[in-house]
């Protein structure tokens, strides 16, 4: 029964106020950025012809792509070890795992990618202890390159390749486990021919929210990359910031939802949201 | 019931990840006690001179103030404004509801930079015509989080609705209560428990907010998390690992007392 006939008064005056705030304060003022794009320094799409043409844009765009794959490939490896305890653990190991999942979920970014740098930097506990113990004489390069931003936003994403992943593993029939069991297949024989097949929607659907999520980071590749492995966000920032460029800055910023948006398609198409939690 | 358990290698791989996941955590508690100006691993020296920074420094109680000012308005307006949007959904179930929840979860769902340099637009235009919300002032960076934290609250709100029996409202309706009283004296008291959590997650969004904040402030409106930041980008100054310590500490005592509270509510789920 759609109850909205003669109400459709009291349900236009209760939606407005929050539509028309996000209309106001997001949607238009989005037309504005996209707006700089064509129109600064000067009219015309030449903003769009330096993004495809530009080596230094180019290069951002090529390390973005490589960290953004080498993070998915970790998050969705790190979090499938651990939904499979998650979901079928003693309920002990349940809850020290969602502990462990639950605690960095709700800590800030900062937080974390501070934590980080007092691991990995050079005169870090990492480098410090190996250095103690001999292991090895100059301090490794753990941070300030690509290596310590994969590190940090691998660490800021697997949570959120949990979740796809332990609604695909709860879904999971038992029985057909128990099955391959009693015909005698081996621990690893059931994992690789049975349980990872029959989860693959849960990866495809967390690989494909962790690249999304990757694309746009901001704040722990600034931090952990320190100003050395630019990726995309960080270099809007800068186009605003520093060289002021705002038609760059807006260019990337429209490529970047565009991208977005098309992935985000082919996510829907993939997970169902309903089913997500 | 489970029968089939992870073997041993799934138990050490967990365990490594659930080891990866909590090791920066650990990693700032030592340097916290550090004794000396610079970010330093400990050698055997300890000191809370970092924590006492974080008291004697007026610019660290002055974020913190800023942090929790600018994060109850967001808290509030956003729960306001969800909270209505959501009884509309509810009560009305308009024709275009997808659409509609669609375009209200844009934020969420567009990478945040996109939406922190939008955001830098509107508030450089509002500068020009309400200085007071305008770029790089608290009221300003207020609106700014309320845009990021509002799609949060209302799937919040929407969630907690999808749990209300429907026929309590036809109930209310049958017997001639008004829009009004449906909503504050039937709907509203059935979903208390998601319009608190919404306020709570829209003011911990705004607390930890970063992105956007870097976006649309400079020198006047630094929040905790801007300050970190400073502290982090430019030379890292340890009195952040004292900081991050007792974040971290709020955080856990915040999950364990939630943990306990949902125990007690419903005991026999376990």
């Amino acid at each position: 029964m759609r109850g909205i006939g003669n109400n459709w008064k009291s349900a236009a005056l209760m939606m407005a106020p929050l539509l028309l705030f996000l209309g106001l304060c997001y949607a238009i003022p989005f037309f504005g950025v996209a707006r700089w794009s064509v129109t600064l320094p000067e009219p015309g799409l030449g903003q769009y012809a330096v993004l495809v043409s530009d080596p230094l844009v180019q290069s951002v765009f090529m390390r973005t792509f490589r960290i953004c794959i080498a993070v998915t490939v970790v998050s969705v490896a790190a979090a499938y070890a651990i939904s499979v305890v998650w979901v079928r653990g003693t309920p002990s190991q349940r809850i020290f795992v969602e502990f462990c999942i639950l605690i960095p979920f709700w800590i800030s970014v900062l937080t974390r990618a501070f934590g980080w740098v007092a691991l990995l930097s050079n005169r870090g506990l990492i480098n410090t202890w190996l250095q103690a113990i001999g292991v090895i004489s100059q301090p490794l390069a753990l941070v300030r390159n690509e290596f310590g931003v994969i590190v940090g936003m691998s660490h800021f994403l697997i949570p959120f390749a949990v979740f796809p992943i332990a609604s695909a593993i709860r879904s999971l029939d038992e029985r057909v486990l128990l099955a391959a069991r009693g015909m005698g297949a081996s621990r690893t024989r059931i994992f690789w021919t049975v349980f990872l097949p029959m989860t693959r929607a849960g990866i495809v659907g967390a690989a494909l929210i962790v690249f999304v999520f990757a694309l746009g980071f901001f704040v722990t590749p600034a931090i952990l990359g320190g100003g050395r492995s630019v990726m995309i966000a960080e270099l809007i920032y800068l186009r605003i910031f520093q060289s002021p460029d705002w038609g760059l800055g807006a260019a990337i910023s429209v490529v970047l939802v565009v991208a977005v948006g098309a992935l985000m398609a082919v996510v829907m198409r993939f997970v169902n949201p309903r089913r997500m939690v | 019931m489970i029968s089939y358990r992870p073997g041993p290698v799934s138990l050490l791989l967990a365990l490594l990840v659930a080891a990866f996941l909590l090791l920066p955590l650990f990693a700032v508690v030592p340097v916290s006690f550090t004794p000396g100006r610079m970010l330093a691993m400990p050698t055997g020296q300890w000191s809370l001179r970092h924590y006492q920074t974080l008291i004697n420094d007026p610019r660290w109680l002055e974020s913190i103030l800023l942090s929790l000012r600018i994060g109850i308005v967001t808290s509030l307006l956003s729960t306001v404004l969800a909270v209505t949007f959501g009884l509309a959904i509810w009560m009305f179930q308009p024709r275009f509801t997808a659409l509609l929840v669609g375009f209200v979860i844009l934020p969420m769902i567009v990478p945040p930079v996109v939406s922190a340099i939008t955001l830098y637009f509107l508030l450089t235009t509002l500068s020009g015509l309400v200085p007071a919300i305008g770029y790089d002032t608290w009221l300003g960076v207020a609106l700014a989080h309320t845009v990021m934290a509002v799609p949060f609250a209302a799937v919040m709100i929407l969630v907690a609705l999808s749990q209300v029996d429907r026929n309590i409202d036809l109930a209310a309706r049958g017997l001639g209560a008004s829009v009004w009283e449906r909503a504050t004296r039937v709907i509203l008291p059935n979903i208390r428990f998601g319009v608190v959590t919404a306020a709570l997650l829209s003011f911990i969004l705004s607390w930890e907010e970063i992105g956007v904040t870097l976006f649309v402030t400079s020198v006047n409106a630094i929040t905790l998390p801007r300050l970190m930041w400073m502290g982090l980008r430019d030379n890292i100054d340890p009195a952040v690992a004292a900081l991050s310590v007792i974040l971290i500490l709020i955080t856990l005592a915040v999950l364990i007392l939630r943990a306990v509270v949902q125990y007690r509510r419903a005991p026999s789920d376990r």
